[in-house]
């Protein structure tokens, strides 16, 4: 059939959709393994997500603390995401995590030393032992930095500003992938063997966020139109400390990095509240006054972990609930305080992306005055379901990793844990689709039609704008109040603490504006128009954020990243489910399926026992035999 | 805080997709506590010009999209505080002039992802008999200054080498890839030498040291004192050192890269 819509065309085996850590870590190993590989990132090269990760990459490399080991990393991941994880993926992920570590220094990452000269790791939340590895505060810069440069150096073609809206399947295997070019408007049309999703979360459906404009659930919208699971979608981190003030940077991040160093949360009578909200599951392991939580930082035997660095949803609640009995800070938020504690040199040392956020942004010293700080909407625990060895999603020819995927983190991710995941799993990532392509002759036929019908749905908008001529009325949507409108409602009903009535009403809400975008229309033409390109993010922005609702009305039990007002307690039923969001007949669907249990050994390391065996740190992936046609 | 928060606030921003044709466009919108220069942009998209062309990401001074000319001062859109200037006259944003116009503030700056393609990566002498590599603190920080660069290229802007002269973009890699080279060059265990690549290549020696780049660099970055001026020196050290000349001759030559 000849093209009947004018566009770009190019041909690899493999394409990598995002490129934070996971996707360009995806595209190394592909092009490694011999395949054909483009990396697509919808902003400029070494712009993506992970550049803004601070604190550090969890591994247990055992450093600072040889008691460490992957055992201990494997059940801290699970405890922290309430034994939701899939037990696979944490075990991988924490056998793994340190020999990709030494693989990022390897390509140039110059990680902060300790005395004798070793890769250095600090204190997390919800870390048995000092385990990120880190660059000051600045960890996400050196990744992304290091592996961009492995990506020029192997030559792998990078297409920058430049955004996939949907798959191509051909008799249900992969023929490739079509979006359009930023910087011109146009479209092109990759066709690829294999296609591995990394394009992050959805956190711009929130207004107070530490995403950027790019993280509007592309990957996982992509992938469930094109028949693939979505697991559990429900959990959605809020990270603890954002900024709250002043009201332009509500939300921009605080590492964890500074109550790792020894910062510590306060309320506005100066109280460490923490302490009062130290739940039943981590009693044990958590100091219950302030000399032990304060002596944990130097003696680790003797002492339990301050509740200062309990997993990051306890901090969140804790916080929402300070906030809510009136003890916050002037402008909503609690303080973080790590000026009373820690020398200035110290904190300029350790924290000077900190120092410098606050100081330029805030007019705020940290070093002589606290924090304010409050939760932000930050991570999607849930995403495309993976198998745990190639991060194949249950479509054949669709890979994902990173924040797009789920089941890694459970109901809850631990500080440290997601650049870790993407080395690891990116790297299985780019191994799986290397692999799949290798096995196929070509990439499936490309059905004209329905690309044809992709690109009239792309420029409609922007026909419906040229016939505008003053302000949007309700026959013309503005994208910019539909995306307002959405955050708004997430926001306020599908925040932190929900309940079954207003989730009710949130998708009710949603439906209302996906009505409104059938009318969205923009003015200007195709050429970097942000109007245009919010107004195609926004599809699949809103179908993530329904799957996020609809899941977390399912889910009737609080969890996680998922606490309901009228279910408050964890439910022993839910303890080993997990809920599936499908799209059949251009519809939600949401079922839920039993979670395997880990096997015995596992079993014994998640009661406290050391492991007996040395972790196997060979992949269990075959390398592609049959080479690239 | 510097000064007190005005009502409103107006911008002159640069529209168009061509120098020539282009011109400011001026407008006001309502003013908030703490804004920044990116905020007045996002808030001229959303109730102006719903497609006025802008980059960024991180919004927190950490990914280096939003790179603009601020009353001809070139920055951060989204690290530059709207109280942090003249409060009585408006905003002039204009995009960096010495790339190519894409369309308003967005300029085409795959010129520097192009010279990043000519500098070989790393490549490290093997891990210990133990499976570590060894570094210390005191020999890390030297290079980890340098990674702090976050590619906003507002150095490669300034530089007046190639701000001012279009042909010398050829010969000339600029200082954001200065500041590259010498983190590999400083790498404690790093096997390449790249100093005649920097040399003949990347044409080091067109800098005549006037630190516009160093006074611009949004991460403090001490580019030209202790990139630049470095790299100089070992250059002049390898290459007009009469010693180090016939130490070369005799004794035969690191494995080079030009």
């Amino acid at each position: 059939m000849t093209p009947t819509i004018e566009r770009d065309e190019r041909e690899y085996d493999v394409v990598v959709i995002g490129a934070g850590g996971a996707g360009i870590r995806a595209a190394i190993e592909a092009k490694m393994q011999g395949a054909r590989t483009a990396l697509v990132c919808k902003s400029l090269f070494g712009k993506a997500h992970t550049v803004m990760a601070e604190g550090g990459i969890a591994a247990a490399l055992r450093n600072v603390w040889k008691e460490d080991g992957w055992d201990v990393h494997f059940r801290d991941t699970m405890r922290g995401g309430k034994l939701l994880n899939s037990w696979r993926m944490a075990q991988l992920h924490a056998q793994e995590a340190p020999e990709r570590v030494l693989e990022l220094e390897e390509w140039g990452a110059m990680f902060d030393r300790t005395p004798d000269g070793l890769i250095l790791q600090r204190d997390f939340g919800g870390h048995r032992y000092a385990r990120p590895a880190h660059v000051g505060d600045r960890t996400g810069l050196e990744m992304i930095r290091t592996l961009q440069h492995k990506a020029v150096e192997l030559g792998i073609d990078v297409l920058m500003e430049c955004t996939i809206t949907k798959l191509l399947l051909d008799d249900g295997h992969p023929s490739g992938a079509f979006g359009y070019w930023r910087q011109s408007g146009r479209f092109i049309l990759i066709r690829a063997k294999a296609i591995v999703l990394a394009t992050g979360g959805a956190g711009k459906a929130w207004r107070i966020t530490s995403n950027s404009w790019e993280y509007t659930g592309d990957g996982m919208a992509m992938a469930l139109e094109s028949g693939a699971d979505l697991v559990d979608m429900e959990f959605v981190q809020f990270h603890p400390t954002g900024m709250v003030w002043p009201a332009s940077v509500r939300g921009v991040l605080v590492t964890e990095g500074v109550r790792g160093d020894g910062g510590t949360l306060k309320n506005s009578r100066g109280e460490r509240f923490m302490f009062r909200y130290i739940p039943e599951f981590f009693k044990a392991e958590t100091a219950d006054n302030e000399a032990e939580a304060d002596g944990w930082y130097e003696n680790k035997k003797d002492n339990r972990r301050t509740p200062d660095l309990l997993p990051r949803d306890e901090v969140a609640r804790a916080i929402n609930a300070e906030v809510k009995a009136g003890r916050g800070s002037p402008h909503g938020g609690v303080f973080l305080d790590i000026a009373s504690r820690r020398t200035p040199g110290f904190i300029q040392s350790r924290l000077p992306s900190m120092y410098h956020q606050f100081k330029e942004l805030a007019d705020i010293d940290i070093t002589t005055e606290a924090m304010e700080v409050g939760p932000t909407c930050h991570y999607f625990m849930g995403g495309v379901r993976v198998d745990p060895e190639t991060e194949a999603s249950t479509v054949a020819g669709i890979f994902a990793a990173g924040e797009v995927a789920g089941g890694m983190h459970g109901a809850n991710r631990l500080g440290g844990n997601s650049l870790s995941d993407l080395l690891v799993f990116g790297r299985r990532a780019g191994l799986g689709a290397a692999l799949y392509a290798a096995g196929q002759r070509a990439p499936g036929a490309v059905d004209e039609h329905e690309v044809e019908e992709a690109a009239r749905r792309m420029v409609a908008p922007l026909e419906r704008g040229a016939s505008l001529t003053g302000a949007p009325t309700p026959e013309a949507e503005d994208p910019y109040r539909i995306h307002s409108d959405l955050q708004t409602t997430m926001q306020d009903l599908v925040g932190i603490i929900r309940t079954g009535s207003e989730l009710e009403e949130a998708v009710r809400r949603i439906g209302a504006l996906r009505e409104r975008l059938d009318r969205v229309a923009v003015k200007g033409g195709r050429r970097y128009n942000p109007g245009w390109n919010l107004a195609l993010d926004l599809r699949s922005l809103l179908t993530v954020a329904e799957a996020v609702t609809r899941a977390a009305a399912m889910r009737t039990e609080s969890r996680g990243g998922h606490t309901r007002d009228d279910f408050p307690n964890p439910d022993a039923q839910w303890a080993t489910r997990n809920v599936i969001v499908r799209m059949r007949d251009r519809q939600l669907a949401l079922a839920t399926e039993p979670l395997a249990a880990p096997p015995p050994e596992l079993q014994r390391i998640l009661s406290g026992e050391p492991a007996k065996t040395e972790p196997a740190i060979e992949s269990t992936v075959p390398t592609p035999a049959g080479g690239f046609r | 805080m510097s000064a007190e928060t005005p009502h409103e606030v107006t911008v002159r921003v640069w529209r168009g997709e061509d120098r020539a044709t282009g011109r400011f466009e001026e407008h006001t919108v309502g003013a908030d506590p703490g804004m920044v220069v990116l905020d007045v942009m996002f808030k001229v998209q959303a109730e102006q010009v719903p497609d006025l062309a802008v980059r960024w990401n991180c919004k927190a001074g950490k990914c280096g999209s939003c790179s603009a000319e601020i009353n001809g001062d070139p920055k951060l859109m989204c690290m530059t505080r709207v109280s942090s200037l003249p409060a009585n006259e408006p905003i002039t944003v204009a995009p960096m002039a010495a790339f190519p116009l894409v369309r308003d503030l967005v300029t085409d700056v795959s010129f520097n992802y192009e010279k990043a393609k000519a500098i070989p990566n790393v490549r490290l002498s093997p891990r210990g008999p133990d499976g570590t590599r060894r570094m210390y603190q005191e020999e890390v920080e030297r290079v980890q200054e340098f990674h702090k660069c976050i590619e906003c290229f507002l150095c490669q802007n300034v530089c007046h080498v190639i701000r001012d002269h279009e042909e010398n973009k050829q010969a000339f890699s600029g200082p954001r890839f200065f500041v590259r080279l010498a983190a590999l060059e400083m790498h404690p265990l790093d096997t390449h030498d790249r100093l005649e690549m920097i040399r003949a290549k990347h044409g080091l020696g067109f800098c005549n040291i006037t630190k516009c780049c160093t006074e611009v660099c949004p991460e403090s970055i001490h580019i030209t004192d202790n990139a630049i001026i470095q790299l100089k020196e070992r250059v002049v050290t390898e290459y007009y050192d009469p010693l180090v000349w016939v130490k070369r001759r005799v004794f035969g030559e690191k494995e080079s890269t030009r």
